[in-house]
Order: structure tokens, then C-alpha cells, then sequence
């Protein structure tokens, strides 16, 4: 695969309203995540990881924290000159709608981007896809396959509470027999990661027809609707991958990374997850810390007890604080005598002396950005 | 002003831990190597064009500095760049002192044309702001000005040591004087005015009989023509970290909060290039206090009082005590380290022990910080005396 041979698109916005708490001040390719990460983090890097040298960012809404991540795209290697890192915001022409309502209106108002482009397939990713993903054997297999569009899945357990998943259903030749938009189901399935590999010539015909039948929607008006009629077919990525689509997932899915598989899967040495750098000092553990199973960023000052935890850069757990199943994010703020459990800190939070907060495993307890208490 | 940092030093006392990169590679305090902090200083200083001469194992510290992003000297105009020894028509040579490094890239000081020159070593830990030390020199007019810091007057005999008249300006130099007048050292940092360093430079180029060197002959020579030679006394910490034990100390200093080196302070950040590694993980049977761990390290031993570098692991039932290891070492389980340097890549195998604490010593005088060198693999239960530096090809079962 040559490196300008393929595009990478990643859409932004498409399930903020799933996760509001964190997407109020940011889109969700931005949500802070395990650590030091922001979920775009994942698509990026594994675009670029795959060889990747053009890659596009269509973000629609509340997106400042998301450009300010970004920045030239450095940290990825996408600051190029040849390719590289393209951003493209909505209101990119006149007759543009504004902000998008689905992936086809975001391709539509970056169709002549597109055009311009001399690659001849598309990589399609969504912006919250948490994996680390080799691109290359699933567009070799597609081109090898003479597929129209490749749809990247995973194997999981799902359970009928669970939403905003769509399985895929394959007849016995690998072709898409039919797709469902959050059904409820048990068991084992196919889940759609949301990253698409397309030609891009039958890209653009499909983005053209949409906008002339004023459809937006990529699973509606292509997957569903031409299933029959065009060759989708799936590729299976065994690794650890995960989408979050509420609070609780966003809290489980940052609790995977204790686990050494997840970690090894996610993490792997030859294929880094790149992220901005922050020049923080390393993570300083006081005289009585105690910590266990869990997952520290540099900049963390440790005096208290934690445990089963994830902190994000600059957290501080002052000594007599305890802090147990949490996901805290940057410069959070814990003092003597506070024992928070199953919480959700957002950015600049600080629990004040004594306070007991709790929350559930299956209902983690979300306290905004910036909140005292 | 611009600065140029001599960095080609070996650091031979460095022993192992410089066998394949220069001094000012190896890496201290968990995220850094030492030519961060001379390079963080300049930019923080406002200083945006820093020449870097290299000569003894370039490689690591070229790759590190790479196009200096990460200080941000990745300028218009200006930046970071490495300066190796190089042929030209006339012959070629090695640098054959510090004065002689500069004197060969004096066309490289000319490109940019600058007043003042600062020339800086990569071989200490400290945060200094340039800029006042020049407003010093500029306020005084003159032609040379020494950055000077009080040590114990039972070390200043290991130091150049300076005296000066009470309206701050320098009356001697003495290297390493057996009887020391003041305790008043020479950092080995100096701000030049650009004409006064040339002329200099080529008086002291065209004495056979000089060693090249600043501290040496340059500064003496100055003084003997009686050269306007100003003292700027700098306050704050500045310790070597030329010897093994004092490599130690002076990451030891990093965990004890009366050390005033603040690393925490975001108007003088000290900036080092990234390695690109998850948040380090604290396993279930680890127990960690008084330490300080970065990047990609994966604990699940015990730590105290001592500070990994990026991608370390620490193995269930290990302990790590008073020690520092860097990038990428292994210590696997039941393996015992205490006041220790294990270098980068190097292997502790299981339940190998490596140094002791000062009070089991039999003989006080025989402890001193044990040392496996870099991609030592050491077997299995192997035993590595204090004091004890294990090279590459040393390492050995007992």
C-alpha cells in the first residue's frame, strides 16, 4: 500500500448526545480518556500507524478543544507537507447546511476535499473508536475481494440493555446480510466498530445521492439500503476495541485498562498511541501512599489511598484521602479525609475535606467540570 | 544572545553508563536526560538559537535533540543545532578543548551575528535564567562574566574557584587550588561579548603551548590583560553529576522535598523529548512510597525512595530501594535493588540482588551505589557488591 494510495476521514459528533455529561464543553473525539488520551487519539494513530499520511478531521459542533488538541498535527507525524493533517469544520461553502446531522451531510460539505485527493480508497472512522487497529490487512482484503465497502467488527457479548450498537449479519459467502440499529438482543455478535473501508469513487456517488434525496444518514441510506444491491463485506478485529455510548461505558471502558490484556492490546510497542505532550513531571508517590490497581499519568501527586483507579494528569490525592474505583480527570483534587468511590471527576474538580461521595459500578457518580465541593 | 553548550564531554567517571552515549544523554529524574535542563534554561531564558558540540558518542544525544521540538528550538531563524567536528579545506581536527570547540564554529557564531555568546556545559542539574546573568554583564560592560556558586568549602579544592572585588568583578582564578581562597566555584558558564571572545579565542588558538580550554587559559589570559571579567553570583541548586555517586545524589535530591530543585514550576518548565508510552499501572501486590514513576512503567513489586524512567517494569515480590533505574529496564520478580543505578535496557534477573545498604556494611568505606550498565542482562540470582559496576561483557552467575 502506498501511503498516499489511501484517504482516512474520521467524523466527529456523531454520538455526542449519547454521552451529554462529557460533550457539553467538547465533542466527543476529545473526551479525555485513559489517562492522558483524548478518544481521537485512537483513530488517529491507527491511521497513521497503518501508513496513513492523509488523514481528515470533519468535526460539526463544540469543537475548540478539539482544534486546540490537534494543533498541526504533530504529535500523529501529520504536521506534512505532502498530506498530512487536514481539519475541516462545517460553513466550509456557502450552500453548506451547517452543522451535520449525520456522516453523509459531513461528507457531502468536504466532497470537492475529497475529489482533490488523489487516493482511490477511503478509511471511514468514527472519532470514538477505542482500538488500536491495523488498517493495511483490511483494506489489502477488501481490494482483494473486489468489496464496495468493508465494515472493520469485533465479537462481544451483548445484552438487551445495552444500546447504540449495530450488529452485522453475513451470509455464508463474508457478504452483509442485514445490519440492525440497536435491537435487543443476547449473546455473541458481530458489532460494527463504525470504521468503513470505501472505495472512493463509489463514495463520492453515494454522497452525491444523498444530498440529492436529502439523506444523511451512512447506516440508513448506504449500509441498510444497499445491502442487496452493493458488496459489503466485513473484516474481524480481534483485538480489544470498544465504543462508549453512555457515562457507564465511558467508565467501564476506562476501567479495561487495568486489565494487562486490554493494556497489551491497546498499547502494543511497535504501534504507539500518539497524543499531545504536556511536559508534565513524572507522577510522585508521598511517604503514605498507598496505591493498587491502577493507572497513574504523569504529573499525579500521590499521598492518600487508591485503588482499582484511573488518574488523569496533575491529580492530586492528598495524604488521608481514599479513593476507590474512580476515574478522575486532570488536576482533580482530593483532600484529607475524602473517600470517593465509583466517581466520575471532570477536569479542575476538587473534593474538599471529609466529603464521602459514591457512586455505583453500573451508575458512576459524574461531577462536572471544575466543581467544588 | 546565543548560547552554545558543549556537550562532547565523555563523562569517564560516568564509568558504563557513557560507554556508548555522551554525558549529557544520560538520563536523571525519571523523564529527563541532563542537556534537558541546560536546553529548557536557554528557552526559558528567551533564548531561541543554541549550538550543541558534540564529539564523543554523538548518536543518542543527535537523536535526542533531533530538530528540538520538544524545547521548542525548532525556529525560524534559529534553533537547535548539532555541532560535530567537521573537514574543511584547511585540514580538519578533533575539538581539542572547549575554547578550541568554539573557536572552530566561529563561523557558525557568525551567522547569526549575535553581541553576546553564552557558553554553557551539559553536565549539571540547574535552573538559571541566562537573561539576568546577561543584564549583569551588560550593566557592568564587560568583556566576560563567570557564573559563580558558594560550595562547601571542604569541595572547593575539586572546583575552579574564583575571587572577586567587592564591586563583583573577578580577581582570580585558581583550577583546582589545593588551598582555596573563596568557595565561590565556576559553573563553567560564561557570557562573552562576541569581539572580546573572538579576539581571545584566536590569541589562545595561535599558543602551542595552550590545552584549549576555557577554565584553563582563556579566562586567565583575559585577566592577565586585564579585561573587565565580572562575577554573576547564582543562588539555587547546581550539583554535577559527574561521578556515579553523585549522579545518585543528585536523583536522590529529586525525592527530598528540602532539595530546592522545583521540577513542579510552570514558569520554568524543564521540557524533555517524550518517549510515547500509556500512564504507568500500579499492580495489585505493588507497594510504592516516596518514589517518583513515569511513562509505560508497569509496577507490581515494591518501591521506595527511588524513581523509574519511562517503560520500566517491576515484577510481583521485587523490591526497589533508594535507587534509580532508567528506560526500559526490567527488575524481575523477587529481585532485590537497593541504592542502585540500573541503566537503560538492562535486565535484573530473578531474585538477583544488587547493592546494600550503607548500615549492613561491615567496612563503611567499601559501600558506595552499585551499577548495572546498560543491556546487562543479569541471570537469575546473581549478586552485584556495592560499589560493584557490572559493563555489558561482566556480567555473571554466583
Amino acid at each position: 500500500m502506498n501511503e498516499r494510495d489511501v484517504l482516512g476521514i474520521i467524523v466527529c459528533n456523531m454520538h455526542d448526545e449519547l454521552i451529554s455529561e462529557l460533550t457539553a464543553l467538547r465533542t466527543l473525539g476529545s473526551v479525555p480518556f485513559g489517562g492522558r488520551y483524548r478518544l481521537i487519539d485512537f483513530a488517529l494513530s491507527n491511521m497513521v500507524n497503518s501508513g496513513i499520511r492523509d488523514v481528515s478531521v470533519v468535526p460539526s459542533m463544540h469543537y475548540q478543544s478539539l482544534l486546540n488538541h490537534l494543533g498541526s498535527g504533530r504529535e500523529w507525524d501529520l504536521a506534512r507537507k505532502i498530506g498530512g493533517l487536514s481539519i475541516l469544520p462545517p460553513y466550509g461553502r456557502s450552500s453548506s447546511a451547517g452543522v451535520y446531522h449525520g456522516r453523509m451531510e459531513a461528507l457531502a460539505n468536504i466532497r470537492d476535499y475529497i475529489k482533490a485527493s488523489p487516493a482511490e480508497t477511503v478509511v471511514l472512522s468514527d472519532s470514538d473508536v477505542i482500538a488500536n487497529i491495523d488498517f493495511r490487512p483490511a483494506v489489502a482484503e477488501h481490494l482483494a475481494a473486489g468489496a464496495d465497502i468493508t465494515l472493520l467488527y469485533k465479537k462481544a457479548q451483548v445484552s438487551p440493555e445495552m444500546h447504540a450498537y449495530n450488529p452485522l449479519f453475513f451470509d455464508e459467502k463474508g457478504r452483509l446480510a442485514d445490519i440492525y440499529l440497536s435491537p435487543e438482543l443476547s449473546g455473541e455478535q458481530n458489532v460494527y466498530l463504525d470504521i468503513a473501508v470505501i472505495r472512493k469513487s463509489l463514495l463520492d456517488e453515494l454522497v452525491q445521492e444523498s444530498v440529492q434525496r436529502n439523506e444523511h444518514s451512512f447506516l440508513r441510506s448506504v449500509l441498510m439500503a444497499k445491502k442487496d444491491v452493493l458488496n459489503f463485506r466485513g473484516f474481524f478485529c480481534p483485538g480489544w476495541g470498544d465504543k462508549v455510548n453512555s457515562l457507564t461505558d465511558f467508565f467501564h471502558a476506562n476501567m479495561a485498562l487495568l486489565r494487562p490484556e486490554v493494556r497489551a492490546s491497546l498499547f502494543p510497542k511497535d504501534r504507539p498511541i500518539y497524543t499531545k505532550v504536556r511536559d508534565e513531571v513524572s507522577a510522585r508517590y508521598g511517604l503514605a501512599s498507598e496505591v493498587t490497581n491502577t493507572l497513574v499519568t504523569d504529573g499525579c501527586i500521590i499521598e492518600g489511598s487508591v485503588s482499582d483507579s484511573v488518574l488523569f494528569r496533575g491529580v492530586h490525592i492528598e495524604e488521608g484521602a481514599i479513593v476507590r474505583g474512580c476515574v478522575l480527570m486532570h488536576n482533580t483534587r482530593v483532600s484529607p479525609g475524602a473517600v470517593i468511590e465509583n466517581v466520575i471527576t471532570d477536569k479542575n474538580v476538587v473534593v474538599t475535606e471529609g466529603k464521602i461521595l459514591s457512586g455505583a459500578e453500573n451508575m458512576p457518580l459524574y461531577i462536572p467540570k471544575g466543581t467544588v465541593i | 544572545m546565543i548560547a552554545m553548550l558543549l556537550a562532547g564531554g565523555q563523562g569517564s567517571r560516568l564509568s558504563v553508563l557513557t560507554k556508548d552515549m555522551a554525558k549529557p544523554a544520560v538520563p536523571y529524574g525519571g523523564k529527563y536526560r541532563i542537556i534537558d535542563f541546560p536546553l529548557s534554561n536557554c528557552v526559558n531564558s528567551g533564548i531561541d538559537t543554541v549550538g550543541i558540540l558534540t564529539q564523543y558518542e554523538p548518536f543518542e544525544l543527535s537523536e535526542y535533540v533531533g530538530n528540538g521540538q520538544p524545547w521548542d528550538l525548532d525556529r525560524m531563524g534559529g534553533g537547535a543545532f548539532i555541532l560535530p567536528p567537521y573537514q574543511r579545506s584547511g585540514g580538519s581536527a578533533w575539538y581539542k578543548g572547549t575554547a578550541n570547540a568554539i573557536y572552530q564554529n566561529m563561523a557558525f557564531i557568525d551567522r547569526f551575528s549575535p553581541e553576546y555568546i553564552a557558553i554553557l556545559s551539559g553536565d549539571h542539574i540547574y535552573k538559571m535564567d541566562y537573561s539576568k546573568m546577561l543584564a549583569v554583564h551588560e550593566e557592568k560592560g564587560a568583556a566576560c562574566t563567570i557564573a559563580v556558586c558558594e560550595v562547601p568549602w571542604e569541595e572547593a579544592s575539586r572546583f575552579g574557584i574564583l575571587s572577586m572585588d567587592e564591586d563583583g568583578f573577578l580577581t582570580k582564578f585558581a583550577e583546582k587550588p589545593k588551598h582555596p581562597e573563596s568557595n565561590l566555584a565556576s559553573m563553567g558558564i560564561y557570557i562573552f561579548s562576541t569581539e572580546k571572545l573572538r579576539h581571545y579565542l584566536e590569541e589562545d588558538e595561535a599558543d602551542p603551548a595552550s590545552a584549549n580550554d576555557f577554565g584553563k587559559n582563556v579566562i586567565p589570559r583575559m585577566l592577565a590583560a586585564g579585561e573587565k571579567m565580572a562575577v554573576y553570583a547564582f543562588k539555587g541548586y547546581w550539583k554535577d553529576v559527574g561521578t556515579i555517586n553523585s549522579l545518585w545524589d543528585a536523583n536522590m535530591d529529586v525525592l527530598n522535598p528540602n532539595v530546592p530543585l522545583d521540577l513542579y514550576d510552570p514558569d520554568w518548565k524543564i521540557y524533555s523529548r517524550s518517549p510515547v508510552m500509556p500512564p504507568h499501572y500500579i499492580g495489585k501486590d505493588a507497594s510504592v512510597q516516596d518514589s517518583m514513576v513515569t511513562e509505560g512503567c508497569d509496577v507490581d513489586g515494591t518501591l521506595d525512595f527511588s524513581i523509574l524512567s519511562s517503560g520500566v517494569t517491576v515484577g510481583k515480590g521485587a523490591e526497589v530501594r533508594y535507587s534509580i533505574v532508567m528506560p526500559n529496564a526490567l527488575i524481575k520478580e523477587g529481585a532485590k535493588v537497593e541504592y542502585a543505578v540500573v541503566a537503560e535496557r538492562a535486565v535484573v534477573g530473578e531474585n538477583a540482588r544488587v547493592g546494600r545498604k550503607p548500615e549492613d556494611m561491615k567496612e563503611p568505606e567499601e559501600w558506595g551505589v552499585a551499577v548495572v550498565g546498560p543491556g546487562v542482562e543479569l541471570p537469575p540470582g546473581a549478586v552485584v557488591a556495592p560499589r560493584e559496576i557490572i559493563g555489558r561483557k561482566k556480567a555473571r552467575a554466583e
